[in-house]
């Protein structure tokens, strides 16, 4: 959903949204939105269903940019995204207010551009803060 | 009417308690999106999930939204004008992870139009006001410039 706020900046570009949620697929009709398993942490096995997922469909679509608010599949969207030569950019979810998301951190600094949505957590190697979806 | 919505990850039940309880004292029209949860609401209009165009409409015509403190939830009321009370779902009774829910309703808790009850109590209470909330003024439907255009930059930057 804080995506869909970004969409004035995709301008002209064709875009592929990548969901965890198959309702989601109608508040994007003009373009292709592929469903994924979700899963966290906790779950293995899904974790494993999920990347392969989104492996397949990244190989299909060869993505030359990645942007993602997170969780899970935005982790595995910027890595996969990285070995196919795309440029990713990670916006830390504005919900994550008091520190950064897990996988913020952890994929934050692979990410070519790694943003936060809260002033106060900006830190000088990164995120930054450059505004917020609200 | 009301709209309830707890998202559709987790259910919510400690909140909804609440607002059948109220809502079968007051008889206010309620319709609520309860999520994963097999409670019998008895005084209010109930469905686990909601396609996002019903959703949306149920945004668009309520008076005012009692939600989890989820940021969808929070933008769709902001972005449609609604006043929103936003009790945050807590990691102590495994309503969710951990309590990030907390830490948005703390800092979103004074922007207009947001409402925050902590907990069952102050729920009742802005349940009580639920028709003198104000909503916050209208807000874009977009991120604001500069992180639109931080990431347009970016993509623009190298296209083949």
């Amino acid at each position: 959903m804080q995506l869909l706020r970004l969409r004035p900046a995709f301008g002209q570009h064709s875009v592929s949204y990548l969901t965890t949620i198959e309702g989601n697929k109608s508040t994007v009709p003009e373009s292709a939105c592929f469903i994924v398993k979700d899963a966290t942490r906790w779950d293995k096995f899904g974790l494993i269903v999920m990347l392969c997922q989104i492996m397949f469909i990244m190989i299909r679509v060869r993505p030359d940019v990645v942007i993602t608010t997170g969780a899970a599949p935005g982790v595995f969207a910027i890595r996969i995204g990285k070995l196919l030569r795309a440029r990713t950019i990670w916006v830390d979810s504005m919900a994550n207010v008091d520190a950064l998301s897990m996988s913020g951190t952890l994929v934050g600094p692979y990410a070519d551009l790694w943003l936060t949505q809260w002033e106060d957590l900006e830190r000088k190697n990164g995120p930054f803060y450059k505004g917020s979806v609200l | 009417m009301i709209f309830v919505t707890v998202g559709s990850e987790i259910a919510f039940d400690r909140m909804l308690s609440v607002v059948d309880n109220w809502a079968a004292s007051t008889g206010e029209e309620v319709f609520a999106q309860i999520g994963p949860s097999e409670m019998q609401l008895s005084h209010v209009q109930y469905k686990q999930f909601l396609p996002p165009a019903e959703y949306q409409n149920y945004i668009k015509h309520c008076t005012a939204i009692i939600a989890h403190a989820g940021m969808g939830t929070i933008l769709s009321a902001m972005q449609h004008c609604k006043p929103v009370v936003i009790m945050p779902r807590m990691a102590k009774y495994q309503e969710t992870r951990n309590d990030h829910q907390v830490a948005t309703a703390r800092r979103l808790g004074n922007r207009a139009g947001i409402y925050v009850a902590m907990d069952e109590d102050a729920l009742k209470e802005q349940l009580t006001n639920i028709h003198l909330l104000k909503a916050g003024g209208a807000v874009s439907s977009y991120a604001s410039d500069e992180l639109i255009e931080t990431i347009k930059c970016f993509i623009d930057g190298k296209s083949k």
